[in-house]
């Protein structure tokens, strides 16, 4: 029995009185009706966030949200019911609304026997809030302050921020099995806006991950994230105006991966290639990268912002191979999709809440290193652009067009880096601005924890990462022509 | 306990608040304020004829925030026992142990809160019931696959129906409330020829079901939409004339809010500083806020902050007129709460006299952008960058839909350079526009 699910029950099921007895009485009542699958999905969240801005953290704000979501599965509908109530009557209702979507008659599953799913322990099962005092809260925030103000005197304003959570999740299902898991969330984000010779610019960085506060204060975080928002908003400052047009595109290590994210990961979710729909669909197997690049989508590495034990429908996630050597391996599934395609579900079944349905969604995405040095790369370019910050992106999934954003980008001219220009949006295609890829560095590099995906009006804590990358053509959306 | 929503009724939800605010006043606090919400709807999707989702949402929160002198602190919770609530109420005094004093904090000036509160008609119950919403939707997305043979498949459409009440009270004795409710249809489809796949979508959305688009007629525009937009190519990089159409203007005028928003301002985080009485807009733009609009989507007698909002002028003759203020970052600049606590309260460019037919005749030659993607936006700098799609327009013609092409400048010169704004103002949002043709843009292709 493992300890998240003790804390699960506790945390959960224990304040409503609620046992192994009635979880199975209301499945008795949900397999009443003709269903492929049912499940429950208990969670508990506390949330705290303080911020700082003009050298005082002048608020803070804590949050408690709690509730059951029932979802009742027959073919390819799903009936959907949630409560901010953990307590039995609330669940019937809930219970009977959902399974409203299938007609009265036997389930192939007639009785539920619990039994504990495999889980994995790739975090521990802390608590954040509790793992610094309020007061060290702050002195973190003003440290950040002081390192902004410290790091250049064109520093006007710093807004600092940091945020930490503590989610127990506890799913049950109709197949028996029981897995929980505490998930710890924590981030420290810092933005600064520059001023000199009547120009401004902003920069931020940030990081986090599963883990406690203490790693900020161990890692010297304060000091990293404040110079480095301080040096892009200065390279910033003196950034020309960025080219228009296509060209050679440098991407740097780490965060940039946004762009496989965007580019190639929604696309091979697994909704979207069940029902057709994505630039995708149906090409498993075929070349959609040039040889050298394999992609994966991870949820198994320790302590990373993307990363999860089990996902929340009960599957322990794994390393699932996207694309390897060039070719199209495989899709993302939670468990109805996988079942609709009659594949394995890989762990990615997420959902922001108990209000929400799970979809498949990405843990975290990254590319394998290659062979290239990096500076190599960079010098084997004549003209083109060196990124190495990004901020959103975003993809349109049919017909596979992505677009990410750049803040802090550079010219190549001659092989070299020269000068810093603006940011800018950059656009492809994503089933083919892999084949593009023509060096990959050896450099791999994971983002420092910051990441938050969109879909179906759902956030879910991701993960990206990639070496150095050469894309022989990619549309930069400056406004410099020529 | 879970607060079930009867006929539009908020008194039951009061005692929630008067409960948080007594708790804080027995924890010592010399202001507080709370909000407390609760909202319930029915979500369906068909796609290809077969139900897909059946939701029933349910939501409830209480948020408070407790003063002591200029410190302050925040909490929430979706437990609305009376221990949670005490709970939530101490998490809150026991934050602002912590937090600096701050000149600023504080509530709203007595005088400065609401004290008339005419009926919006924003309270339209809509109960369908599961059956009849599934046959709505399959009429919208029947509609949509019967309009043209290359639509091929779908993501389905969908009915949603909501209904919200909300209370907010603070220390000073104000307690005000709100009723209101959502209703919305959506059809998305996926067209396919030797070209590839695309995908488009349509909705409608109201206070009043009444106002809903027939759902046939979502449907229909839907498929259009995405029919149109098959054999997109892209364009090569070059300075254009730009239409945003209707439906995507209103960014440009989002852009603009998040620009003389109270707290970009007092951060200097905005590109529009020190421009209160300058021309921000070509002269002839006029931008207003209608916060008493019947049946509006941002409608409302009383801001997060429970001050009155006024109808008024945020731009006239192009001329920046008002900021979008709260009552804190009003304070922080020295100026009065424009009653924005929340946001902008149905946001409004004039139209101009013409459709979005002249529009295209006027730029006779540039490009019609229907579709807008990326957040390539720099508030500080003014800097926009933004994936796109759309038509290339030759002679006030529409012609070939082109995609994966960025269009690229600075918000100042995209202000100033709206030559027309449409009559096809576009009402499905808080902030409404119609087609903005702008002089010029850069576009970025092969």
């Amino acid at each position: 029995m493992s300890q998240a699910l003790d804390t699960a029950r506790q945390t959960l099921l224990a304040p409503a009185g609620l046992g192994d007895r009635d979880l199975e009485a209301l499945f008795g009542q949900l397999l009443a009706h003709r269903l492929d699958y049912a499940d429950l999905y208990f969670q508990y969240s506390r949330h705290e966030s303080w911020s700082l801005e003009e050298g005082q953290v002048k608020s803070g704000s804590y949050s408690v949200d709690q509730g059951v979501g029932v979802r009742a599965v027959s073919g390819e509908k799903t009936g959907f019911a949630y409560s901010d109530v953990i307590l039995l009557p609330a669940l019937t209702d809930a219970a009977m609304a959902a399974r409203a979507i299938a007609r009265h008659g036997a389930s192939a599953t007639a009785a539920v026997r619990w039994r504990p799913g495999p889980v994995l322990a790739l975090y521990a099962p802390l608590d954040p809030l509790a793992s610094l005092e309020d007061a060290a809260k702050v002195r973190l925030l003003e440290q950040v302050e002081a390192e902004a103000r410290a790091a250049d005197p064109r520093v006007t304003q710093v807004m600092a921020s940091l945020s930490g959570v503590q989610d127990v999740m506890l799913v049950a299902r109709s197949d028996g099995i029981l897995a929980a898991d505490v998930r710890p969330l924590v981030r420290l984000n810092v933005t600064v806006i520059v001023e000199a010779n009547g120009r401004r610019e902003t920069a931020s960085h940030g990081g986090g991950g599963r883990v406690s506060y203490q790693q900020f204060l161990q890692n010297h975080s304060a000091r990293e994230y404040a110079q480095a928002a301080v040096r892009q908003a200065l390279v910033n400052l003196e950034a020309d105006e960025a080219p228009a047009g296509t060209m050679k595109v440098v991407l740097g290590p780490g965060w940039p991966g946004i762009l496989l994210h965007e580019a190639i990961g929604h696309g091979l979710e697994g909704d979207f290639n069940r029902k057709g729909t994505s630039a995708f669909s149906g090409r498993i197997g075929e070349r959609v990268a040039a040889r050298g690049v394999t992609v994966v989508d991870d949820g198994t590495l320790a302590d990373r912002r993307g990363s999860l034990n089990v996902d929340d429908e009960g599957t322990p996630t794994q390393c699932t191979v996207l694309i390897e050597d060039g070719i199209l391996k495989g899709y993302m599934q939670d468990t109805h999709n996988a079942r609709l395609m009659g594949v394995a579900p890989t762990g990615n079944g997420r959902r922001e809440s108990y209000a929400h349905l799970p979809l498949p969604r990405m843990t975290n995405t990254y590319m394998l290193p290659g062979r290239h040095d990096p500076q190599e790369i960079i010098a084997s370019v004549d003209r083109g652009l060196y990124a190495v910050n990004f901020g959103g992106g975003q993809v349109d999934i049919t017909n596979g067009k992505f677009v990410f954003s750049a803040s802090e980008a550079y010219l190549i001219e001659n092989g070299q880096v020269t000068r810093p220009v603006k940011g800018a949006t950059l656009i492809g295609n994503g089933p083919d601005v892999l084949t593009r890829v023509s060096r990959v560095g050896n450099d791999l590099a994971l983002d420092s924890g910051v990441g938050t995906c969109g879909k179906d009006g759902q956030s879910v804590p991701v993960g990206v990462g990639q070496p150095t990358l050469l894309i022989d053509g990619l549309t930069v959306g400056g406004t410099q022509q020529g | 306990m879970n607060q079930s929503i009867s006929r539009g009724d908020c008194e039951p939800l009061k005692t929630y608040v008067t409960d948080a605010l007594a708790e804080a006043r027995r924890l010592g606090a010399s202001g507080a304020e709370a909000n407390v919400s609760v909202g319930q709807g029915l979500s369906v999707n068909v796609r290809l004829g077969e139900v897909e989702t059946v939701e029933h949402t349910r939501d409830q929160g209480l948020a408070v925030t407790v003063f002591f002198g200029q410190r302050s602190g925040s909490a929430s919770t979706s437990d609305l026992s009376p221990s949670a609530l005490r709970d939530c109420v101490r998490a809150a005094a026991s934050i602002a142990r912590y937090t600096a004093a701050d000149d600023c904090a504080g509530l709203a000036d007595p005088t400065e809160l609401a004290t008339e509160f005419p009926d919006l008609d924003l309270y339209h119950p809509w109960n369908p019931g599961v059956e009849r919403s599934i046959e709505m939707a399959r009429e919208c997305e029947a509609a949509a696959r019967a309009t043209d043979a290359r639509i091929t498949n779908s993501e389905g459409a969908s009915l949603n129906t909501h209904e919200h009440l909300e209370v907010y009270g603070n220390s000073h004795g104000f307690l005000g409330s709100a009723a209101m409710t959502r209703h919305s249809m959506s059809c998305a489809v996926i067209g396919q020829d030797d070209s590839g796949m695309q995908r488009e979508y349509w909705y409608s959305v109201a206070r009043d079901p009444a106002n809903l688009e027939p759902a046939a007629a979502i449907g229909r525009q839907a498929a259009r939409r995405t029919v149109g937009r098959l054999g997109a190519r892209k364009l090569s990089t070059r300075k254009t004339p730009v239409i945003f159409e209707a439906p995507v203007a209103s960014s440009l005028l989002s852009h603009f809010v998040g620009a003389i928003r109270g707290t970009s301002l007092y951060r200097r985080a905005s590109f529009l500083l020190d421009h209160l009485g300058k021309p921000v807009f070509a002269p002839h733009v006029r931008i207003h806020e209608q916060p008493f609009l019947p049946k509006g989507l941002g409608s409302s007698t009383f801001d997060g902050d429970g001050v009155a909002p006024r109808e008024r002028d945020l731009v006239r003759g192009g001329i920046l007129e008002g900021y979008v203020l709260d009552v804190y970052a009003a304070r922080k600049l020295g100026l009065k709460t424009t009653g924005n606590a929340g946001g902008v309260h149905n946001l409004m460019i004039d139209p101009g006299p013409d459709g979005l037919t002249a529009l295209l005749r006027q730029m006779h030659t540039g490009l019609l952008v229907t579709d807008l993607i990326g957040f390539g936006i720099n508030n500080v700098t003014g800097d926009y960058s933004r994936g796109a799609a759309g038509f290339w327009v030759e002679n006030g013609e529409i012609g070939d839909p082109v995609e994966e092409i960025t269009i690229a400048g600075n918000l100042r010169d995209m202000y100033r350079g709206i030559v027309a704004v449409g009559n096809d103002t576009d009402t499905r949002g808080n902030i409404r526009s119609g087609s903005i043709l702008i002089d010029h843009m850069t576009l970025a292709g092969d």
